[in-house]
């Protein structure tokens, strides 16, 4: 039956704790920021086109179907382990949803809105940076808000291709160690935290970027 | 490495693959049947006794949704034991709250005015709910299920970390070898198993969906936002 938290390792290893935490923000910064690197752009050019928004939603999908261990150690005979195969992983998974978002945003953008900024003389270019692309900032957002928490959770599977992370205390220090509980309650407790905090952050830099919807809200 | 040497890993008699397959599916079919019933229970319940309770639970299951599956699998088996059952309520746990979301959504974003027209025509409140509120629920309930299915038997392949078996096995055994046939010989199957399932559930959507509301939605928006899982 289940053992007592043993605070005494807790303080042993903080400095792993800490370590290993730090990694699996880094895992989470890179994969996420690399997939809306692809996302957005991809969003932008497949917009207004039927077939190929479809083969984008639809190859994204497939991606997110297949189970993240079956994904990265399918990846390991052709980049060996570490962190790419993870982050290759992690990249395909946040995909699906940033590319949903960046669409539903851009489609959402008033009719009349693009036509005032036609009419303003801007070109399609400066009307897609400077007026679509903003207006979707909260729907892209959501998507990077969902990836985001989504990746946290993700990585602690890393630590199968040897990609580190806060799985190495699930699983490393605890799993492998006949299910030692107090690593796999740390590892669980930052995880879960991890993702709230990161959650939270994004909805500042939300608001931020967009200063009019707070305007909008005052009024 | 070959595709006949992959089958031939798969076929392996230390290895035995089939009967790997065999258990992954159990599992996974055994957690997404005990999963949608609960789900569909105790979301009809909470959509039917008033806000408060269906509040908590949606909060509770939000936050649910950022444990990580693995971790939240593993702390289930490490507060029990190793072996298949603990691995199985693991995968119930993390599987109940997007049913159960996507019940209580479905039934309360049905139009009251057509509550109030089939309470009028002199529906009991039990014919109401199973032939009124229910189907019109039937696409978000099952899209709820289909998120359920693809992370149960995304996540069943980490089963084998917690000695409940699945192809996992093989794939982790392929890993800790560095043996590429048998990590591919796990990991191939596991990603058709997952494919599969996820498709035969977005047919079984669609002939699912009342032909009513597929006309409805054919008129709606193109892009539809992604449904969010915070999956294995």
């Amino acid at each position: 039956m289940a053992e007592p938290i043993r605070w005494d390792w807790i303080e042993r290893h903080t400095d792993d704790i800490t370590r290993l935490t730090v990694e699996h923000v880094q895992i989470t910064a890179i994969s996420v920021v690399l997939a809306v690197a692809i996302a957005v752009p991809l969003g932008v050019l497949v917009r207004n086109r039927r077939l190929p928004f479809a083969a984008a939603a639809g190859v994204s999908d497939v991606l997110y179907t297949i189970p993240s261990l079956a994904l990265f150690a399918a990846l390991v005979p052709l980049i060996g382990i570490g962190d790419t195969p993870a982050i290759i992983g992690l990249v395909a998974y946040a995909l699906t949803m940033l590319v949903r978002n960046t669409v539903v945003g851009l489609q959402a953008v008033p009719a009349a809105v693009r036509e005032a900024a036609t009419g303003m003389g801007l070109t399609p270019r400066q009307t897609l940076l400077r007026v679509e692309l903003p207006l979707a900032i909260p729907a892209i957002m959501a998507g990077v808000r969902l990836a985001t928490v989504s990746t946290v959770g993700i990585a602690t599977i890393a630590v199968f291709v040897g990609g580190g992370g806060l799985g190495e205390l699930i699983w490393t220090d605890g799993i492998q160690r006949q299910l030692f509980l107090t690593p796999i309650l740390v590892g669980t407790v930052c995880a879960t935290v991890l993702a709230l905090a990161l959650d939270a952050l994004l909805v500042l830099a939300e608001r931020l970027a967009t200063p009019w919807t707070r305007v909008r809200a005052a009024r | 490495m070959s595709p006949s040497g992959i089958w031939d890993a798969f076929t392996d008699p230390n290895l035995d693959g089939p009967a790997q397959l065999w258990v992954h599916l159990r599992l996974s079919l055994l957690a997404l049947a005990v999963a949608t019933a609960l789900g569909i229970a105790i979301g009809i319940l909470a959509a039917k006794t008033g806000r408060a309770a269906a509040f908590a639970l949606v909060a509770f299951s939000n936050l649910g949704r950022t444990i990580p599956t693995f971790a939240l699998m593993a702390l289930v088996v490490a507060l029990s034991s190793i072996g298949e059952r603990p691995a199985l309520v693991g995968l119930i746990a993390l599987a109940v709250p997007p049913v159960l979301l996507n019940t209580i959504t479905g039934i309360r974003e049905v139009d009251r005015g057509v509550v109030e027209a089939a309470r009028g025509m002199g529906f009991t409140p039990a014919a109401v709910l199973t032939r009124v509120e229910l189907p019109m629920a039937l696409p978000l309930l099952f899209a709820g299920i289909r998120i359920a299915a693809i992370q149960i038997v995304a996540t069943a392949a980490l089963a084998a970390a917690v000695g409940a078996g699945g192809l996992g096995v093989l794939i982790l055994s392929g890993l800790a070898n560095s043996n590429d046939q048998v990590l591919l010989a796990g990991a191939i199957p596991t990603a058709l198993l997952a494919l599969g399932i996820g498709g035969l559930l977005a047919v079984l959507q669609r002939l699912l969906t009342p032909r009513g509301l597929r006309l409805a939605a054919r008129r709606g928006p193109r892009a539809a936002p992604h449904t969010p899982r915070t999956a294995a």
